[in-house]
This record gives structure tokens, C-alpha cells and sequence, in this order.
């Protein structure tokens, strides 16, 4: 479902770039790029910006494809959103990460993938950060990732209380053009186990905790953001030590509709394995 | 000796207090002639923009935004066009066109090498003007 949905976004892309219809109205990069939850923003946090480059009148989207290969893990994630009016993002994505040969450590056998599907939704409720620049205030965005687990049994085994969860965020996010600087700040309300692929809650902390993430980036061209993140994450689980994320990224957009993102990412432990780190890139097709 | 140090002091100020490194950045006013020039070249090969502008008195319309664009840039003119509430209304920009000229402006800009900090600078100074250009 989420394949041919993928497609049909990445045949839309293409023929919307042919025929020049009335969208694309915003300019490059400021619709961010989608991170690995599906949601816009930079790799591993969302943004308060909709995705797409649909403007106030007009209706974007975009659909990506992320592969993220650290020490002994892979982990792939593609998906689609949608911007509605610059005001609604609605968005899907479909996780799987394969355990390698930490599979057979855990006795789930070599290469076990487990599989996590996520609807995201995200509404601006105030201010806008590209164009509001005689303003402080940044744009203020609430959303909604909604996550399925589809391998139940094996996180519960792991020691997770649940499959399924719904991380909730404030994001506030804003281009300070004259120093050419995007920063970006989300507060998530969250008990997912590496975002959900190992589960939610579990036999150490099973509760709802508040955590920050944030985006640096600089605008080195306007079609080129060098930058950094740095996300906080729980640690509900007796197996595994989980660490907070940190990246370093470069997005680069050579046209409206195509941007590459490249990422150095490090994710410290992930269940059984310490330091994992790795390449994460990204292919994102928009309109 | 000391007369000509307050002398270069002097002309120092005075050369402060007229230009920014922005407008410096640009090239000054034969600087932003070109990137004006080069600005409305775009603006009138792109559909979305040129219906507002092929049946409009260009050279006016340059004129004026290099004006604009020095005063911004702190550069020693004064802006003698019309309003940007004035100027704009009636016309039904949207949002699309209103970021179909920032793209125009960018490539110029692009174009004339100027570099990408003094082009933010002055995009910063021109975003807020959208909410007497667009839906007016």
C-alpha cells in the first residue's frame, strides 16, 4: 500500500515538473526534507514548516526515500506527505530495520527486520519562519506521529510494554535570513523505543516523558543547508541502554524537485550494540 | 601628522555612515543596476511572474527597485517610489507569485556573484514587505 502510494507520488512529481501546473510555489529547501518518521524537518527531528512546496494557496507534497547503514545495523524508511494550504501536513512512512547479525545474537535469526508503520499528522498554529523576518517569533507547529510495531511478540520479548504509540510535538522552527540560519527546537511527548522499532514504554519506565530535540543549520547557498541535530530519547528498556542521536547533515536541492541529503549520524547504543554510527542518505522527490 | 589622522578619521565616518558592507557586497549602484536588470530579465521569463510586468513601464519599475534595494542596504539613496501597499494593490499577488520574484531576485543575485550572506541580508530586509504586497 505504502509502495504504490510511494509511486504514485514519484510519477506525480515527475509529470507536475512536466506540465508546470500551479504548485511549487515555495522556494527551495523551505519545504525540508522528510525525516525518517515521515514528518518534514531535518533528518532525525521534525520542523515547524509543512512539507511540500505548496504555499498558502496551493497544495504540496513530496515523497523520500532514507537509508541509514551504521555499524551493525540498516535502516530503511520511505514514505509520502502532503502539504495542504501551508497550514496541514499529513504524512506516512514505513520503517524497517534490519538486526544483521545482531538477529542471530538475539536468537530472532540473521537479518530479522522489524517492520513499523507511522501516520504523522502536523497543523501550524502561529507565525511564519520564512517570511516573517522582522519578527522573533519562530513558526509554531503541534503534531501527531501515530506508530504501529508490526513485530509485537519480539519487542514485547525484548521487554517493551506495547506496539503500538503516539508521540505528540511542539515544534518551533524559523530561517534567520540575515545570518543566514535555520534553528529549530521540538519538545515530544514520547515513550517509543528507538522511535518505535523496539516498542513503547517498558520493564524499566513505562510512562509518557518529555524530550528536546533541535536544528542548527547554515544556509551556505540557497539551495545548500549545512547543519547538526540533536535529539533526546528515552531509555524504557531493561536489554538496552538507549542514548540520545546526534547528526551532522548536508541537504542540497539541486532542483525544485529533487533534494539529496547526507548525513554522519551517531546513535550510540541500539539494543545490544554500543556506538552505532553510520551514513544516512536520503532521496527526496517534491512538488 | 595628527591633522591627518582626524582627516582620514573624518572621511572614514562620513564614508560609514553613507554605505554598509551590504551595499559594498553588491557593488554599489552600478552593482545593483545589473542585478535589477538582470532581476526583471527573469521576472518576464518566468509565466508566473511576467503577466504582472510585460505591460508594466520596466524601466520605471527598475528604477525604483534599485532605489529601494540601496536604501535597504543602507546605501546613501532614498526611496521616492510609491508604498508597497500602494504600489501593489489591486494587482492579486499571491503567495507563489511574491516567492516567483524572491527566486527572480536570487538567480540575478546569483548571477552577479554576489555573495550569499549580503544576499540574505538584503532578502531579510524585503520578506516582511509580503504582508503589504500579498492578497492586497
Amino acid at each position: 500500500m505504502l509502495r504504490n502510494l510511494f509511486i504514485t507520488f514519484l510519477v506525480f512529481s515527475f509529470t507536475q515538473s512536466a506540465f508546470a501546473l500551479e504548485t511549487s510555489g515555495k522556494l527551495l529547501l523551505t519545504g525540508g526534507v522528510s525525516s525518517i518518521e515521515g514528518a518534514t524537518g531535518g533528518g532525525i527531528t521534525p520542523w515547524a514548516f509543512i512539507g511540500g512546496y505548496g504555499t498558502r494557496d496551493q497544495v504540496g507534497g513530496s515523497s523520500y526515500y532514507t537509508n541509514t547503514n551504521i555499524s551493525d545495523y540498516k535502516l530503511e524508511s520511505y514514505g509520502a506527505s502532503v502539504g495542504i494550504f501551508d497550514r496541514v501536513e499529513l504524512s506516512a512512512a514505513r520503517q524497517t530495520l534490519d538486526t544483521q547479525r545482531v538477529g542471530a545474537t538475539l536468537g530472532l535469526g540473521r537479518d530479522f527486520k522489524i517492520r513499523q508503520d507511522i501516520l504523522g499528522v502536523k497543523i501550524k498554529l502561529i507565525g511564519d519562519g520564512v517570511l516573517e523576518q522582522a519578527s522573533w517569533l519562530p513558526q509554531i507547529s503541534f503534531g501527531a506521529l501515530m506508530k504501529q510495531n508490526k513485530e509485537g511478540s519480539v519487542v514485547r520479548s525484548l521487554g517493551a510494554a506495547e506496539e503500538r504509540g503516539v508521540d505528540y510535538y511542539l515544534a518551533a522552527s524559523k530561517i534567520i535570513l540575515s545570518q543566514s540560519l535555520l534553528v529549530s527546537a521540538t519538545l515530544r511527548r514520547t515513550k517509543a523505543n528507538q522511535m518505535g522499532l523496539l516498542g513503547f514504554g517498558g520493564d524499566s519506565h513505562n510512562r509518557q516523558q518529555y524530550f528536546f530535540e533541535g536544528s542548527l543549520a547554515y544556509l551556505l547557498r540557497r539551495n545548500i543547508a549545512l547543519g547538526m541535530e540533536y535529539r533526546m530519547k528515552p531509555n524504557n528498556l531493561k536489554v538496552a541502554k538507549e542514548e540520545n542521536w546526534s547528526d551532522l547533515f548536508l541537504a542540497w536541492a539541486p532542483t525544485k524537485n529533487i533534494s539529496l541529503t547526507f548525513a554522519y549520524t551517531m546513535l550510540g547504543n541500539i539494543a545490544i550494540k554500543d556506538h552505532q554510527s553510520g551514513v544516512y542518505s536520503s532521496l527526496q522527490l517534491g512538488f | 601628522m595628527k591633522v591627518l589622522i582626524l582627516l582620514s578619521l573624518m572621511s572614514f565616518s562620513v564614508f560609514a555612515e553613507q554605505t554598509s558592507a551590504e551595499y559594498v557586497a553588491f557593488g554599489e549602484k552600478a552593482g545593483l543596476v545589473k542585478v535589477v536588470d538582470d532581476t526583471m530579465i527573469n521576472l518576464l521569463a518566468d509565466p508566473h511572474t511576467k503577466p504582472f510586468f510585460e505591460k508594466a513601464d520596466q524601466a520605471h519599475i527598475k528604477e525604483k527597485l534599485v532605489e529601494q534595494f540601496c536604501a535597504e542596504l543602507e546605501g546613501p539613496c532614498t526611496y521616492t517610489g510609491q508604498n508597497m501597499k500602494r504600489a501593489h494593490k489591486g494587482h492579486e499577488i499571491n503567495q507563489a507569485h511574491f516567492f516567483g520574484l524572491v527566486e527572480a531576485l536570487q538567480k540575478a543575485m546569483t548571477k552577479n556573484q554576489i555573495p550569499e550572506r549580503a544576499q540574505n541580508k538584503l532578502l531579510a530586509k524585503l520578506a516582511p514587505m509580503h504582508k503589504d504586497i500579498i492578497n492586497k
